[in-house]
């Protein structure tokens, strides 16, 4: 196992948004996460990348115990992310974001990373943008941006929060592509995503999150025509 | 498929030339220069390294702080200090300042860095009130009233004899002008020491930290050593400069020394009207600031409004300076520290 939590809890004021949440993520798996809006998905993802500490329960990555863990050493172990709402450095370029992931995500010397972010910034389609500052670009280039930032860390567990969300069809699709891609090199993957079919389109399983809780785990077809996920989902998404 | 990376530009290789031929220059103007113009030269060179230092702070680090005075003060009083309770001479009492300014800092940084935005600024200047506070109680130092250094200490300070006899000058003069040589080393250090931090990866993290600080954690940025560094290293050097500026004056008071106005109102001033974020802003703000402050000398407290007028003026037309200005409208960049990277052809891009 990659990951697991046991038993995580986590409460703002009154409001429980994480209620003893257990799951495991086997290493090489692409996991969905869907649930309806405030269901606690991104809360979950900042559980696990510790921009938040949880209350409550472990948190356990490659085997070793980081629930104490800052997010900057989680990175260091392989840990990435995208924000849903993208979250730039305004002022450096696309490709000294890119720089500034991989010297520090990575340790390494800034000399011997140029050639793997020029690499990423390719396959993100964001090369021809490398040189403008991240914060005059479109919505779009953001969010391939906060895709390419975290490939530049090269993560073993990436997480993705709601990367396709406002994508056309033909974006959607060469996203899909670039996630099946990083997946196909064996980085273990947790998707939240309310556009289903590109997330059904990579993911081995899925999870719903409800008011903080796991309401089913399992295989797509299966969590999908559950009558619990339909009902949230009526009126969501068709 | 050979990406390079680009951070020099044409204008930056003929300014690294200019500006060391501007340096030589500046070594040798005691030569032929007068006294006043040493001591005017001294002033603008230590205006221009707490103003570099703030920038580092504000600009680079996000950490507005305006309890700079803090600094300069204890780095001011710690070289009275050693001088006059260590008899030690008051070149070497220099490094002390530095020191001293760092001994506030620490315990300053485990409180301020609890605070974010303006109650960081508002905590910074607090804490330099209360060491202001402090440091008149101590009455071997002169208490509120302040002291001076001993004629003895000023009379034999290290290399003063040298310059004596090396320009034929006399010993106040030698003392002016062996201060404007430490001020020349410890801006040219500065700025090139800033330069440095920028364009390593650490410079990077400081803006990414600068931008978005939950980000750059999520990208292994260690967000608070990089705040610690910027804050001690900016301490550091601006106590540094508070014992020279002192060192010069030889007299010394805790309202002159943790100055508000002096050492962290002007200082704010020269960056914003030279742009913010930039090594070139507080290089050209120090310019216009001395060339304001002697236009407008004689008009007492008219200078003061002109110089709020003229920075909330500068806030709204150009809020990133009049170097940031000049630098988007032709593209000039003295010190550089983009990274550019170029494709093995640009026109497949």
């Amino acid at each position: 196992m990659i990951l697991s939590l046991e038993n995580v809890s986590k409460s703002f004021g009154a409001l429980t948004v994480t209620d003893s949440v257990t799951f495991e993520v086997p290493q090489g798996q692409a996991l969905g996460i869907i649930g309806p809006n405030g269901a606690g998905k991104s809360t979950l993802f900042n559980l696990i990348t510790g921009n938040i500490r949880a209350d409550q329960g472990r948190i356990h990555f490659e085997g070793r115990d980081v629930t104490r863990v800052s997010a900057m050493e989680r990175c260091l172990t392989g840990i990435g992310r995208s924000f849903q709402i993208p979250q730039p450095f305004e002022k450096l370029t696309v490709f000294e974001t890119l720089l500034v992931a991989a010297t520090h995500g990575r340790n390494m010397s800034e000399a011997a990373v140029v050639e793997d972010c020029a690499d990423i910034l390719v396959r993100t389609e964001l090369i021809g943008r490398a040189n403008t500052p991240a914060g005059q670009l479109s919505l779009l280039e953001r969010k391939r941006l906060e895709l390419s930032r975290a490939m530049a860390t090269q993560p073993k567990l990436l997480l993705l929060d709601e990367i396709a969300g406002g994508l056309t069809e033909g974006e959607c699709r060469a996203l899909i592509a670039t996630i099946k891609d990083i997946h196909a090199q064996g980085v273990t993957i947790i998707w939240i995503e309310h556009v289903l079919h590109a997330l059904t389109s990579v993911v081995e399983r899925l999870l719903v999150l409800d008011f903080g809780k796991i309401i089913g785990i399992g295989a797509p077809e299966a969590i999908m025509a559950s009558k619990e996920v339909q009902e949230i989902y009526l009126g969501i998404e068709v | 498929m050979a990406y390079t990376v680009r951070t020099r530009t044409r204008a930056s290789g003929i300014a690294a030339i200019i500006g060391a031929a501007i340096v030589l220059a500046l070594v040798f103007l005691p030569l032929f220069a007068s006294r006043s113009l040493i001591q005017d030269m001294f002033l603008i060179l230590t205006m221009l390294v707490l103003a570099q230092f703030w920038n580092l702070l504000a600009g680079y680090g996000g950490l507005v702080s305006i309890g700079q005075q803090a600094f300069v003060g204890m780095g001011a009083y710690t070289l009275f200090g050693v001088v006059i309770l260590g008899g030690i001479d008051p070149v070497a009492a220099i490094l002390f300042s530095g020191l001293g300014a760092l001994i506030i800092a620490i315990p300053t940084a485990f409180f301020a860095f609890r605070l974010n935005g303006a109650y960081f600024a508002i905590g910074t200047w607090v804490i330099a009130e209360v060491v202001r506070l402090l440091v008149a109680q101590w009455k071997t130092l002169g208490g509120g009233t302040g002291t001076s250094l001993p004629r003895e200490a000023t009379r034999d300070m290290w290399f003063v004899p040298t310059v004596e006899t090396l320009l034929g000058v006399r010993s106040a003069a030698a003392r002016d002008i062996l201060a404007y040589w430490l001020a020349l080393a410890l801006a040219v250090a500065t700025i090139g020491g800033i330069y440095w931090l920028l364009r390593t990866r650490r410079g990077l993290a400081l803006a990414a930290v600068r931008d978005n600080i939950e980000a750059a954690k999520s990208v292994g940025v260690d967000a608070v050593r990089m705040k610690w560094i910027v804050f001690l290293t900016s301490a550091f050097g601006t106590g540094l400069t508070g014992g020279l500026i002192y060192m010069q004056k030889a007299r010394i008071s805790p309202d002159a020394a943790f100055s508000v106005t002096d050492w962290t109102a002007y200082v704010i001033f020269i960056v914003v009207i030279g742009g913010i974020g930039t090594i070139e802003g507080p290089i050209l703000g120090v310019l216009i600031f001395f060339a304001l402050q002697s236009l407008l000398a004689d008009f007492g407290s008219w200078y003061l409004m002109t110089l709020g007028v003229l920075a909330i003026t500068i806030m709204l037309v150009a809020p990133r300076g009049l170097w940031g200005l000049l630098s988007e409208r032709t593209g000039l960049h003295l010190f550089p520290v983009r990274r550019q990277l170029v494709a093995p052809k640009p026109s497949e891009t």
